[in-house]
């Protein structure tokens, strides 16, 4: 079972403006093997759909979307 | 003596040079500052000339002038590559030289470095016009393209100037049609986000024109290797795409000697946005397409960040508590075909209005390029009335006939 609170990476593009959190998640789960959870910090709301919807499109998996105080966690998993 | 250093000759450093030798020129005088500009090339090189290089409008000269015709005689002008940045000990060690220099003040304008080699197969797969070979390159790949699928990709993001892949699709769809070869030629635009461009009203506009001009779209599209041989460019997100002219925008960084210093990761200069300031070190700057800042790597942002760092070099130099601050502002001029472009102006977090194109500001944006040399050399007066609004650009218009007669 994925564990979403326990990521194996973690991504920390706070304060970064759209669309740097997605890129930066793009650049970063190239390298990443099948079955790695990560977690994408973002402080940009769009990224809670951009996000989404890439991950869609690239077939991995949206595990779960958690609003902290000043920012998101997306946590997903690389296919 | 008080020291200011800036390393880099483009645009950014060679303004800040400029207006620094205007705000501090008693001081410059009376030997209490000096204004040293260290930058690795001769040539000064005005990187918006070379959108027009593939369609034969300009040359790749067109693009360079020698630095030292640029810059104000009070600016110790040094040519040399920077090759350390200890901040620490505030000094700077040389390619060419073994002794190294203090200051007390730096700036870093070290500009964008392109990496085509980041992505397999791209160096030899695609062409672009980033660059003055690759434009020329380019201009005699597209000479003899008379037909097939001309592919314009957005490989990297962030890259210099935003608005340039969407001018460029554009205007070579315009391009193609004058020749009567656009029915022959397929057109597609790739962009590795879920728009167009990075900022939305931008990105609108473009889907709305592409779509009027038959100009394919690929969206959520992150080049991950090209086969040269075989054609085909195949993605992060399991799409292929054949093509037969790739054109694509290559990934950027920023400088070594950034991340070698500590001041940043991928060689941005982490500042603060609206100082400009390192975050990592003290009496350091970082100004145009190498700060980290959020907004477009353009020549109007390091005209503006050159304009608030001289006035707070000069502040700091002369003991004073420096007050100017960077807001973001941009402006930018977006070729909309051959003969006709739009205006946009924004600050940080704003959405800019994009204005219907019309030939005027075409004219503008060709007088405003070339009017850049005085502005690069002649400081920071014309350089504010000339970025200042799009008042200018109409005024620009009284300068149509001289401006007809550069543009071949
Ligand atoms: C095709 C194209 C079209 C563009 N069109 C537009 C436009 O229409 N409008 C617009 O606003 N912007 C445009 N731009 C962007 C604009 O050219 C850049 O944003 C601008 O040049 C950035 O200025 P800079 O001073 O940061 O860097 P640069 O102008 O790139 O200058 C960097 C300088 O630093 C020197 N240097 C680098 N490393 C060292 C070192 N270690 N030691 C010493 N010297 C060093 C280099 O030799 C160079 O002289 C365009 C860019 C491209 C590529």
């Amino acid at each position: 079972m994925t564990d979403a609170h326990n990521p194996d990476v973690t991504i920390d593009s706070r304060d970064a403006s759209c669309p740097g959190p997605l890129m930066d998640l793009i650049g970063k789960v190239k390298g990443l093997g099948s079955g790695t959870v990560v977690e994408l910090q973002t402080t940009e709301r769009n990224s809670t759909t951009d996000v989404p919807e890439w991950l869609e499109k690239a077939g991995h998996d949206l595990v779960e979307i958690e609003e902290r105080d000043e920012y998101w966690s997306i946590f997903l998993e690389v296919n | 003596m008080h020291r200011i250093a800036i390393v880099g000759g483009g645009t950014g450093g060679t303004v800040l040079a400029n207006r620094l030798a205007s705000e501090l020129q008693t001081e410059i005088e009376t030997d209490e500052v000096e204004v040293r500009l260290i930058t690795a090339d001769p040539n000064h090189v005005y990187k918006p000339t070379f959108l027009y290089v593939p369609f034969g409008k300009k040359t790749v000269d067109d693009a360079k002038r020698p630095i030292e015709e640029l810059v104000d005689r009070r600016v110790t002008l040094m040519t040399d590559e920077v090759i350390g940045v200890d901040t620490d000990q505030n000094r700077l060690s040389f390619a060419d030289r073994t002794t190294s220099l203090h200051y007390d003040q730096l700036v870093l304008a070290t500009g964008a470095t392109l990496e085509p080699e980041a992505v397999p197969g791209l160096a030899e797969g695609g062409h672009h016009f980033y660059g003055l070979a690759g434009a020329e390159r380019l201009r005699d790949e597209l000479a003899d393209f008379t037909e097939g699928h001309l592919v314009l990709s957005v490989v990297g993001v962030p890259h210099m100037c935003p608005a340039a892949p969407v001018e460029f699709t554009l205007m070579v769809d315009a391009w193609l049609r004058e020749r009567d070869r656009r029915e022959d030629v397929e057109i597609t635009y790739t962009y590795p986000i879920n728009r167009v461009h990075g900022l939305e009203s931008v990105a609108d506009w473009a889907t709305d024109l592409f779509e009027k001009r038959d100009i394919g779209l690929e969206t959520f599209f992150n080049v991950d290797e090209v086969d040269p041989d075989a054609e085909v460019i195949e993605t992060v997100e399991g799409t292929e795409l054949e093509y037969d002219l790739l054109v694509a925008i290559p990934s950027h960084r920023g400088s070594d000697l950034v991340t070698d210093a500590g001041l940043g990761e991928d060689g941005w200069v982490d500042v603060d946005r609206h100082t400009l300031e390192a975050t990592a070190a003290k009496s350091v700057y970082a100004i145009g397409d190498v700060a980290d800042v959020p907004a477009s790597k353009a020549g109007s942002v390091v005209h503006y960040e050159a304009g608030v760092v001289a006035d707070r070099i000069a502040s700091r130099a002369r003991g004073e508590t420096p007050t100017a601050t960077y807001d973001g502002k941009t402006v930018c001029f977006l070729e909309a075909g051959m003969d006709e472009a739009t205006f946009i102006e924004f600050e940080y977090g704003e959405e800019p209005y994009v204005r219907e194109p019309s030939n005027p500001l075409h004219w503008a944006k060709l007088g405003y390029n070339e009017s850049y040399w005085l502005t690069a050399s002649f400081g920071p007066k014309l350089a504010e009335v000339s970025n200042s609004d799009i008042a200018f650009a109409s005024g620009l218009m009284a300068i149509l006939g001289i401006v007809s007669v550069v543009y071949r």
